[in-house]
C-alpha cells in the first residue's frame, strides 16, 4: 500500500494542476463571458418588448348618434375603447352590433348591403347578420356585442 | 515617392492590384447570369442613396408620417423623384434578386465548396423582403396600413410563440404610432447593418471561390474567361446605366402614389393588396379552408411556407447528385416549379375578383 503512495500523491497534484489550469479556467472563464453576454442581452431583449398598455376596460359605450340613423340594410364602425365596432340594422330592422375586428387576420370588416351581410375585404371573408362566419378563411364567428335603445341613444355593451 | 507609391506602402494597394488582374470570369452560354447579382448590388446603393435622402425631411410618428412624405411629394424639390426611385428602386430590386437566386438554383451555382455563398445569399434575400415589408407601412397610407395589419397578424398564428412575437414587432396589440417607429429603426438601422455585413461575406466568398461553371459546361475545368477588369467591369457598367435609366423613366412616369392617410377606424378597402412579391402567399392564403385536419388553414399555410424555406435555405446540403458533379434533375424541377407556383399564384392575386 506504501507504494501507491506517491503516485496518489502525484495522480493528485496533476489533477489539481489540471483543475486548475483548465477546467476552473474555462469555467471561469465561460462563465464570465456568459454573464457579460447575458446581463447586456437580457436588459437589450426586456427593452424590445413593449410595456403593457392599458387596455381600455370600458365595458360599455354610448354611440355618438341616434338610433334612426342606421338604416335598414346599413352597417357602421364605431369606436369600442381603442377597438373598433361595427353596428348594423338588418333588413328586417332588427339593430345588431360586432367587433369589426376579423377572426381571420384582423382587418377591419365591413357591411355588404347588396350581399346583406358582414364581409372582409383583405381575404373575401363573409359573416350573416349573426355574424357567424359562413364562408372564406375566417375561422370563429364575430364576437358579438349587446345593442341597448335608451330613447335617443344607442348603448353598446361587451358580454361578461 | 509618388502619392501611389506613399498609398502602397500604407494600404498594400500592390497586392490589390494583383488580385483585380488575376480575377477571371468564365465565358459560356450561361454568362448573362454573372450580371444579376451586381445589377442587384447596384440597386441596393441606389436605396441606400435615396433612402438617406428620404431621411432628411421623413418623419416617423403615426401623426406626421403620412403628410412629411406628402411635403416630399409635394414641396420639396425632387422630392417626387427621390421617392419615387426609392420605391421603383426596390421593386426592381427584388426583381433582379429573384432572378438572380432563380438562376443560381437552376445553374446549381450553390454545389461546393459554395454552401455558405448560397446561405448568405438566402437570408439576404429574406432581408430584402423584410426591407420591403417594414418599409411599405412607413408612409402610414391605408393599403400599407391594412397590409401590415394582416402581415403581421400572419405572424400570431405560429403557435406558442406567435402571440408574444407579434406583441414584439408591433410594439402592442394592435398597428399604431409604435408600430411604425418600430418598423422604422429596422427598417433604417438594424436591417441595413445586417444587410451590409452579410453582403461583404457574400461578396468575400464570390471574390474567394470565382465564379461557379455550369455542370453541363464541355470543359468546367478551364472554360474560356474573360478578364474582370476591366472587361466584365465595364460591360456590369452598361447594365448598371441602362438600370439607372429605366429607373429614371419609371419614376417620372409612374410617380409612386401616397393614397389615403391610414385610419384604424375605417373598413379594410375592397382590393387590399400587397406588394407584389408577396402576392403568391397572400393568394395561397386566401384559397385555404379555414380548418385544415386540425389545425387552422392560416396556421397549415405559414407552416408550409416556412418548411419550404427552410428546404430552400438547404438546398446545398440536400442535392447530393450535384454535390458529386452529377446531374440532379429532381431540383431542376423543384427550380422550375417554384417558378410556375409563383408565376400562376402571383396572377391570380391580381386577375381573381375580390369581392365574391
Amino acid at each position: 500500500m506504501t507504494a501507491t503512495g506517491p503516485s496518489t500523491n502525484q495522480t493528485r497534484r496533476r489533477f489539481m494542476d489540471w483543475l486548475l489550469s483548465r477546467t476552473l479556467t474555462t469555467w471561469l472563464l465561460s462563465t464570465s463571458v456568459g454573464g457579460l453576454l447575458l446581463s447586456v442581452l437580457y436588459p437589450a431583449g426586456r427593452y424590445l418588448v413593449p410595456p403593457a398598455a392599458g387596455e381600455s376596460a370600458a365595458a360599455s359605450v354610448t354611440l355618438p348618434l341616434k338610433p334612426e340613423e342606421i338604416a335598414a340594410n346599413s352597417g357602421q364602425i364605431f369606436k369600442f375603447g381603442n377597438r373598433a365596432g361595427l353596428l348594423i340594422r338588418t333588413p328586417g330592422g332588427e339593430l345588431r352590433a360586432f367587433s369589426a375586428t376579423c377572426t381571420h387576420l384582423g382587418c377591419i370588416v365591413q357591411y355588404r348591403a347588396d350581399l346583406s351581410q358582414i364581409w372582409c375585404a383583405c381575404h373575401n371573408g363573409h359573416f350573416d347578420l349573426n355574424g357567424i362566419n359562413v364562408e372564406g378563411p375566417p375561422p370563429k364567428p364575430l364576437e358579438q356585442y349587446q345593442v341597448n335603445v335608451r330613447g335617443e341613444q344607442v348603448v353598446i355593451t361587451r358580454g361578461a | 515617392m509618388g502619392i501611389w507609391e506613399w498609398l502602397d506602402d500604407r494600404l498594400g494597394l500592390a497586392e490589390l492590384k494583383q488580385l483585380a488582374l488575376k480575377k477571371r470570369v468564365p465565358v459560356h452560354r450561361h454568362s448573362m447570369w454573372y450580371y444579376l447579382g451586381g445589377m442587384t448590388l447596384f440597386l441596393f446603393v441606389v436605396q441606400v442613396t435615396t433612402g438617406v435622402l428620404l431621411l432628411f425631411y421623413y418623419r416617423p410618428t403615426a401623426d406626421e408620417a403620412y403628410e412629411s412624405v406628402q411635403f416630399i411629394m409635394a414641396e420639396v424639390e425632387f422630392g417626387w423623384l427621390v421617392r419615387s426611385i426609392h420605391a421603383w428602386s426596390a421593386n426592381l430590386m427584388i426583381f433582379t434578386l429573384f432572378l438572380h437566386f432563380l438562376s443560381v438554383l437552376l445553374l446549381k451555382a450553390y454545389r461546393p465548396p459554395r454552401e455558405l455563398t448560397w446561405v448568405s445569399g438566402f437570408v439576404l434575400l429574406g432581408i430584402a423582403l423584410g426591407f420591403g415589408f417594414t418599409g411599405y407601412l412607413l408612409p402610414w397610407n391605408e393599403l400599407a396600413y391594412f397590409a401590415t395589419r394582416v402581415g403581421t397578424e400572419i405572424m400570431g398564428v405560429v403557435p406558442l410563440v406567435g402571440e408574444f412575437f407579434l406583441r414584439v414587432l408591433r410594439g402592442g396589440e394592435d398597428v399604431t404610432g409604435a408600430t411604425l417607429t418600430r418598423f422604422y429603426a429596422i427598417h433604417v438601422a438594424v436591417l441595413p447593418a445586417v444587410a451590409v455585413a452579410l453582403i461583404a461575406l457574400h461578396l468575400f466568398l464570390v471574390q474567394k471561390h470565382g465564379m461557379s461553371v455550369p455542370l453541363k459546361h464541355p470543359n468546367p475545368g478551364a472554360p474560356r474567361s474573360m478578364p474582370f477588369f476591366p472587361n466584365f467591369l465595364l460591360r456590369d457598367l452598361v447594365g448598371w446605366l441602362a438600370a439607372l435609366a429605366v429607373l429614371a423613366t419609371l419614376a417620372a412616369f409612374f410617380p409612386t402614389e401616397l393614397g389615403p392617410k391610414a385610419d384604424p377606424f375605417a373598413p379594410a378597402p375592397a382590393g387590399i393588396k400587397p406588394e407584389w412579391y408577396f402576392m403568391f402567399m397572400f393568394q395561397t392564403l386566401k384559397y385555404l379552408p379555414a380548418h385544415l385536419l386540425f389545425i387552422e388553414g392560416e396556421a397549415a399555410g405559414i407552416l408550409a411556407f416556412a418548411l419550404g424555406g427552410v428546404v430552400l435555405l438547404l438546398v446545398p446540403f440536400l442535392d447530393r447528385r450535384a454535390s458529386r458533379g452529377e446531374p440532379s434533375p429532381a431540383f431542376t424541377w423543384l427550380g422550375i416549379a417554384l417558378i410556375v407556383y409563383v408565376i400562376v399564384l402571383t396572377y391570380l392575386g391580381y386577375a381573381a375578383n375580390p369581392t365574391r
